[in-house]
């Protein structure tokens, strides 16, 4: 069986790669160029707002050159996770930008474009047979959680993709995936083993972040071979380690071990890394266990309400020593001016816990100054307005026990002091759900005509 | 006494999901790994101490050999991005590792 050759030329579509190893890439003649558009990271505004957390003009530069160099060439290119989070709205934003181009550079060719969005029904029908199961630390799932749920997507595996390949798809664009399906769809198509294909994707869809120095917009090469595979930097400027892939097998995982993903575990036990020379490093034993049942992850964002913030410095010593005992009696006094709001309220106190919270060991050694932010949150935006306001008000004026300031308790970087921050959501599911491969992402096919 | 930062060429947090986070220790030296390891200092009661969690809240710590890492995995107590979330990516929790101090044979 001959190496099977795939670039992945950036870590997320549009965090964009250098021409140069683009082009050292292409010299080796590809069999497949793939590329993740997506993450969960940004956390669930994104999902559930149907936007995506990269830039239009970016994502556009990056499709242009993959698109012109994967059909000059008669390479497949396949993109998972469009558009971020891979719901419908992203999964067209990303099927635009990609006619876009077509029209604009005459490109002509066969798009596959697979939905992952799941119907509340199909989520509602498998709770009610017991095919839901909840992942570490999600909470629990009902019939009104369901419901009131903006966005569901399901994470595909490789079936659906291998399907849209196998019906002759120039390139495929889908919606949320697993991140290493797009680069192990077609290798494992063509026969060649699971374990080695999917643990190669685990890497490329970072890229070069495996690396050393790492990197998030630079390209890399990873050839599949019968027993092992390769990973091969495509810049002067970095190589592959056997530290440093190991290391990122690390990233991002509950255990670095078994990984499990659609369809069964990706068994990392007796895997080997070897140095082979000029910067490229040899992987071995990676193993695929396929599962009792198939097993997708659905992920769900909904909405909440409505963010207004105020940011405020503070520098007074006295106010600094008293903040733990005035911030609970400013929230008090604005509860009982506003107790119908339905709002809720944070103060995020940078210089004290802003970060970690009651995780904080250094809590109580504040910083000479403090940043708070007022994070009032409510079911539509002017009652976040209203809410912010008198937060922000109540604690400009606050008469604290020992007060010298008496003209004011912060300092406001900006006029105006009040920002509205958009609407609010939280991952409401993140759930397995038992389900057949192919079904719940349709595929359809488009000829363009440039 | 030492500190991670003597030993270690990474500490770092992340989320694995949005409802639980990964604390990834990584040793410069096989051989500082293996000492460290075999020391039995870092336990879930130690994690807890440093988190301010019971010992039982600690979901896992996990030895990877092939990378000399050690990887604790935690529950996030808010989910990245919900109301009063300070860290939607998880990325700035592993502080409380790089200050703490021990003593390894």
């Amino acid at each position: 069986m001959p190496g099977f050759n795939i670039l992945s030329p950036t870590a997320i579509l549009g965090y964009g790669f250098p021409e140069t190893s683009f082009e050292r890439g292409l010299k080796a003649t590809p069999d497949l160029i793939a590329v993740d558009a997506g993450s969960a990271d940004p956390g669930p505004y994104y999902l559930g707002a149907g936007k995506s957390f990269t830039d239009r003009s970016a994502v556009r530069r990056d499709l242009a050159l993959l698109l012109r160099a994967a059909l000059d060439r008669g390479i497949p290119l396949v993109v998972g996770s469009a558009g971020g989070a891979g719901a419908a709205p992203h999964l067209q934003w990303t099927v635009e930008i990609v006619e876009e181009i077509a029209r604009t550079e005459m490109l002509a060719f066969r798009l596959g474009i697979i939905a992952a969005d799941v119907p509340h029904s199909r989520l509602l029908e498998g709770l009610e047979d017991g095919r839901v199961s909840a992942l570490t630390g999600a909470p629990p799932l009902d019939r009104s959680i369901v419901a009131s749920t903006d966005a569901l997507v399901a994470q595909m595996g490789i079936e659906p993709i291998q399907q849209a390949l196998a019906q002759g798809c120039d390139v495929v664009i889908a919606g949320r995936a697993y991140d290493p399906a797009v680069f192990a769809a077609l290798p494992i198509l063509r026969g060649y083993d699971p374990g080695l294909a999917l643990h190669l994707g685990k890497i490329l869809e970072c890229a070069a972040i495996a690396a050393t120095p790492g990197s998030g917009a630079d390209c890399v090469l990873g050839i599949l071979e019968e027993e092992r595979f390769v990973l091969q930097p495509l810049s002067d400027q970095r190589r592959f380690t056997p530290a440093s892939v190991a290391a990122h097998t690390l990233y991002e995982k509950s255990d670095p071990s078994r990984l499990p993903g659609p369809g069964g575990t990706l068994d990392l036990q007796d895997v080997a890394f070897s140095d082979i020379g000029e910067g490229r490093v040899a992987v071995s034993g990676s193993r695929f266990v396929p599962s009792d049942g198939y097993w997708l992850k659905v992920e769900g964002a909904r909405k909440l309400g409505f963010r207004s913030i105020a940011i405020g410095g503070v520098r007074d010593p006295v106010m600094i020593a008293a903040i733990d005992t005035v911030l609970p009696q400013v929230r008090a006094q604005v509860e009982t001016m506003m107790p119908a709001n339905g709002g809720t309220l944070h103060f995020h106190v940078y210089g004290r816990d802003g970060v970690m919270g009651p995780r904080e060991p250094l809590r109580g050694n504040p910083s000479h100054e403090l940043g708070i932010v007022i994070d009032a949150i409510a079911p539509t935006p002017e009652g976040a307005d209203t809410l912010c306001s008198l937060a922000r008000s109540t604690l400009m004026h606050f008469g604290y026990a020992g007060r010298l300031s008496t003209a004011g308790n912060l300092a406001f970087p900006f006029s105006p002091s009040d920002l509205r921050a958009g609407a609010v959501y939280e991952f409401s599911v993140y759930h397995l759900l038992e389900s057949d491969p192919v079904t719940p992402f349709p595929l359809t096919i488009r000829e363009v005509a440039g | 006494m030492t500190r991670l930062t003597d030993i270690a060429t990474v500490v770092r947090s992340k989320n694995t999901s949005p409802f639980t986070l990964s604390l990834d220790i990584i040793f410069r030296e096989a051989t500082d790994y293996r000492a460290f390891r075999a020391s039995g200092l870092l336990d879930r009661a130690l994690v807890g101490r440093l988190y301010g969690l019971a010992p039982e809240q600690v979901l896992d710590i996990i030895y990877f050999e092939p990378a000399s890492a050690i990887k604790i995995c935690l529950p996030r107590d808010v989910a990245s991005g919900s109301p009063g979330d300070r860290d939607v990516y998880g990325a700035q929790q592993h502080a409380p590792l790089l200050l703490w101090e021990f003593e390894l044979a």
